[in-house]
C-alpha cells in the first residue's frame, strides 16, 4: 500500500503517519519533531501549504495541536489515509 | 525560629497558558531576576496558603519534556532536578496543562509525576476546550495519573482558590522516591491513552482557530496582513505618543521653571536645570512612544499572531539564510536587542542563532527612537503625503526599513562566510488563538516602563551628571572667542575625536555626545541638551526645545547622517553584554561591534556627502 508524503498531503483530509525518515534531518530536528508530538502513529491533517509562490512552510494539526514545519522535512514523513 | 517559605515551581508545556496563571496567583508584586549562572529570566512570586502562611512561586520555563531542546528548557529540568546550582529544588509542583491538548501536555506531565515530588494538576483553559467541543472527566484524570487535578480558567481567575487548598495539602506530603521514567515511546502510548479515557464526548464545532488561519495564513493574503499590521503600528508610535508627551514637556518644563524661582543662581541650580532636568527629561518624555511599541509586541504575543509571523516570515528569512524562529526575537529586538538576543535560544541551529545574534542590533531598538524623533522633528516637516501618511512617519519607517535591509543583507554575508552551516530550519508550535487579558498587557507594560525608568534613573542620570561636569569646568575665561563647551575638558577631547567624525559631517558636539552615547543610545539626545544647554547660559535658551535649537545650528545632510549614523551603531554596552554571555566569549561581540561601527560610519559618510552633493 502507498503511502503519501505529508508535503503532498491534500488540505483537510485526515491521516495517520505510517513512517518518518528520521536520517532525513539532523537529531535535533527529529527530537523536536518528536517534543511536538510527530511520530509514527498519530493522526495529522494538512492545514496549510505555505506564503506566496513558495508553497512552504506548511501547517498541519497533530493530535489536537498545529505545527508548522519545512515542506522538505515533510517530504520525509509518510502519511496514509485513514479507513 | 523561621522556617524557609515552602518553594513551590509552575512547570507545563509551552502554551499551556502558565503565565496566565502565575499573573493570576501572584498578581502584580512579581520579581524578575535570573537563574543563578545563566541570564533565564526568572520571575517569582508570593502566594498565601488559607491560613496566611506565604509560598514562593516560581514560574519555570516551558518545556516539552525533560530532555531539553534548549537553554530554557535545560533550566526547567535542572531545577525540577534540584540539580541548578545555586537554586533550591522546589518542594512541590503546579503542572499546568492545557484541557485542549491533552494527547501532547500529559507525556510531560507523566515525566513530571514520575519524580516524586508533591504535584498538584492544573487542568488549564477548560473554557477553551470547551468551546471546542471537548467534555472532560477531571476524576479519571486524577485516577489515571495519581494526583490531585484541579480545574482552571487562569485567565477568569476561576478555580484558583481550590488549586491553592489542594496545594496546601499536597506540601503536607513528604517527597517519595522518584520512579524509573519510562522509555520515550511507551511515555507517549500511554499518554495518548490516558487522555483518550478521560475525554468523555467530543462534538465538532466550529474552530475560531481555523477559520482566523485561513485568513492569517493565506498565501496572498497572510503577508499583505502582516505588513499592513506592521505599518500601524509604526505609524501609531508616532500618532498616539503626541499628546501624552506634550504633558511630560511641559511637567518637565514646570519643574524647571519652578526650580529657577526658588533657588539662588550657582552650581547646584545649574546643575538641577541644565544637567538633570535637560538631561533625564529629553529622554523621559519617550516613555510614551517605547510603550506603544510595547504594547503591539505584547499584544501580538498574547493573541498568539507571534507565531504566524514567523510563518508568513519563514520563506522569506530563508532567501538570508535565515528561519521564521529569528523573526520573533528580532521583532523583540524592535524594543530592545537584549530581550532578542535571549529569546534566540529558541533557535535550535546554532549557525542560525548566532547570525541572528549578530544582527539583531540593526533592528531599531526603541532607545534609538528618542535620537530619530528629535532629529525627524526638527529637520522633517510635519506635511501628509496622503490621507492618512504622514512625512515623518514615513521617514521614521524608512529607517526601520534601512535597519531591516542592512540586517538582511548582513545575514546573507554572515551565513556564507563566518556563520557558514547546514541550511536553517523552521518547526514550531503553532497556539490557538486568545483574546489577551488586558491585566497581562498591563503588568508587562508596567514591568517595562519600570526597567526603563530605573535605567533613565541610573546610567542615564548618571552619565548625563558627568557629562555636564565634564562640559562645566574648567568655566571658560570672559571675552574668550571660545564657547564654554569648547573649553571644557568634555570639549577638548571632542576636538579630538572631531578629526574623525569630521568627514561624516559631524561637529564637534557630536562627536561629545557619541561617547556617552555606548552606555545607551537614547544617552546621545540628552548628551546634546546638556552640552547646547552648557552654551546657551540663560534660561530662556535652555527652556528651548533641543530640536528647536538643532534646527538651526545643523545642515540638513549633518542631520541626515547623524540618522543613518544610529541605523548601524551599535552603541549599547548592554546589548554587547548580552551578546558575549550568549556566545560564550569575546570573540563574537568584538567581531559585531567592528563591523557595526565600521557599517555606521560608511553609512554616514554616504548620505552626508550625497546629501551635500544636492545642496542640502
Amino acid at each position: 500500500m502507498g503511502g503519501v508524503q505529508l508535503d503532498q498531503l491534500p488540505l483537510n483530509q485526515f491521516a495517520i503517519v505510517r513512517t518518518i525518515d528520521w536520517s532525513a534531518f539532523p537529531d535535533s530536528e527529529g527530537h523536536r519533531l518528536r517534543s511536538l508530538g510527530l511520530e509514527e502513529g498519530v493522526g495529522i491533517e494538512a492545514l496549510h501549504m505555505g506564503i506566496l509562490l513558495w508553497k512552504d512552510p506548511i501547517a498541519v494539526r497533530v493530535g489536537r495541536m498545529t505545527i508548522a514545519l519545512r515542506r522538505k522535512v515533510a517530504a520525509a514523513i509518510i502519511c496514509e489515509f485513514a479507513a | 525560629m523561621t522556617e524557609m517559605m515552602p518553594l513551590v515551581a509552575l512547570v507545563g508545556n509551552p502554551n499551556a497558558g502558565k503565565s496566565a496563571l502565575f499573573n493570576a496567583l501572584t498578581g502584580a508584586r512579581q520579581k524578575i531576576a535570573n537563574y543563578p549562572g545563566v541570564t533565564v529570566e526568572r520571575k517569582s512570586g508570593r502566594i498565601a496558603l488559607a491560613d496566611g502562611r506565604p509560598v514562593e512561586l516560581v514560574d519555570l520555563p516551558g518545556a516539552y519534556s525533560l530532555s531539553p531542546d534548549s537553554l530554557d528548557e535545560a533550566v526547567t529540568r535542572d531545577v525540577v532536578l534540584g540539580k541548578l546550582e545555586g537554586h533550591r529544588r522546589p518542594d512541590a509542583l503546579i503542572i499546568v496543562v492545557d484541557a485542549g491538548n491533552l494527547d501532547n501536555h500529559l507525556r510531560f506531565t507523566l515525566e513530571l509525576v514520575a519524580l516524586g515530588l508533591p504535584v498538584v494538576v492544573a487542568l488549564n483553559m477548560v473554557d477553551l476546550a470547551e468551546r471546542d467541543g471537548l467534555e472532560l472527566d477531571p476524576a479519571k484524570l486524577s485516577s489515571k495519573l495519581g494526583v490531585p487535578v484541579v480545574q482552571t480558567v487562569a485567565v477568569r481567575k476561576r478555580g484558583l482558590d481550590a488549586l491553592v487548598e489542594t496545594l496546601d495539602a499536597q506540601l503536607k506530603i513528604p517527597p517519595v522516591a522518584a520512579s524509573p521514567i519510562a522509555e520515550r515511546k511507551a511515555l507517549t502510548a500511554r499518554a495518548h491513552s490516558i487522555a483518550k479515557a478521560v475525554i468523555v464526548k467530543e462534538t465538532a464545532t466550529r474552530q475560531w482557530t481555523r477559520t482566523l488561519d485561513n485568513i492569517l495564513l493565506h498565501p496572498f493574503a497572510g503577508p499583505l496582513i502582516l505588513f499592513g499590521l506592521l505599518f500601524v503600528m509604526f505609524q501609531s508610535v508616532f500618532a498616539w505618543s503626541e499628546a501624552p508627551i506634550g504633558w511630560i514637556e511641559t511637567g518637565i518644563a514646570a519643574l524647571s521653571d519652578g526650580i529657577a524661582a526658588t533657588l539662588p543662581t550657582g552650581f547646584f541650580r545649574s546643575l538641577l536645570i541644565e544637567g538633570v532636568l535637560a538631561g533625564v527629561g529629553s529622554v523621559i518624555v519617550f516613555l510614551p512612544q517605547i510603550l506603544i511599541l510595547f504594547l503591539f509586541i505584547l499584544i501580538l504575543e498574547a493573541t498568539g499572531y507571534m507565531t504566524r509571523a514567523a510563518f508568513v516570515m519563514d520563506r522569506m528569512m530563508a532567501s538570508v539564510g535565515l528561519s521564521g524562529h529569528s523573526f520573533i526575537p528580532l521583532l523583540s529586538s524592535f524594543a530592545c536587542a537584549i530581550p532578542g538576543i535571549m529569546a534566540t535560544r529558541t533557535i535550535m541551529d546554532q549557525k542560525d542563532r548566532l547570525t541572528t545574534i549578530l544582527i539583531a542590533p540593526l533592528m531599531t531598538c526603541s532607545a534609538r527612537l528618542p535620537v530619530y524623533t528629535v532629529i525627524i522633528g526638527a529637520f522633517i516637516p510635519a506635511r501628509a503625503i496622503g490621507p492618512g501618511i504622514g512625512l515623518q512617519g514615513t521617514v521614521l519607517f524608512a529607517l526601520y526599513m534601512a535597519g531591516i535591509v542592512g540586517a538582511m543583507v548582513a545575514a546573507l554575508f554572515l551565513r556564507r562566510t563566518v556563520a557558514k552551516g547546514s541550511n536553517s530550519s523552521f518547526l514550531i508550535e503553532m497556539p490557538r488563538y486568545q483574546l489577551p487579558l488586558i491585566r497581562d498587557i498591563a503588568l508587562g507594560l508596567w514591568q517595562r516602563a519600570w526597567v526603563f525608568l530605573r535605567r533613565a534613573g541610573t546610567i542615564i542620570f548618571a552619565s548625563t551628571i558627568l557629562l555636564w561636569v565634564l562640559l562645566s569646568f574648567p568655566k571658560v575665561p570672559i571675552g574668550s572667542e571660545m564657547t564654554q563647551s569648547e573649553y571644557s575638558v568634555a570639549g577638548r577631547i571632542a576636538s579630538g575625536l572631531a578629526v574623525v567624525t569630521e568627514p561624516i559631517g559631524f561637529n564637534d558636539k557630536i562627536a561629545l555626545a557619541l561617547i556617552p552615547a555606548m552606555a545607551a543610545r537614547e544617552v546621545a539626545v540628552s548628551a546634546l541638551a546638556t552640552a547646547y544647554s552648557v552654551d546657551a547660559g540663560d534660561e530662556d535658551a535652555t527652556a528651548m526645545a533641543l530640536g528647536d535649537r538643532l534646527a538651526g545650528q545643523w545642515s540638513l545632510a549633518t542631520a541626515l547622517a547623524f540618522l543613518a549614523w544610529f541605523v548601524f551603531a551599535p552603541q549599547c554596552i548592554s546589548t554587547i553584554a548580552v551578546a558575549k554571555r550568549e556566545t560564550n566569549g569575546w570573540k563574537w561581540p568584538i567581531f559585531m561591534v567592528t563591523y557595526l561601527f565600521a557599517l555606521a560610519y560608511i553609512a554616514a559618510g554616504i548620505t552626508y556627502w550625497t546629501a551635500r552633493s544636492f545642496g542640502l
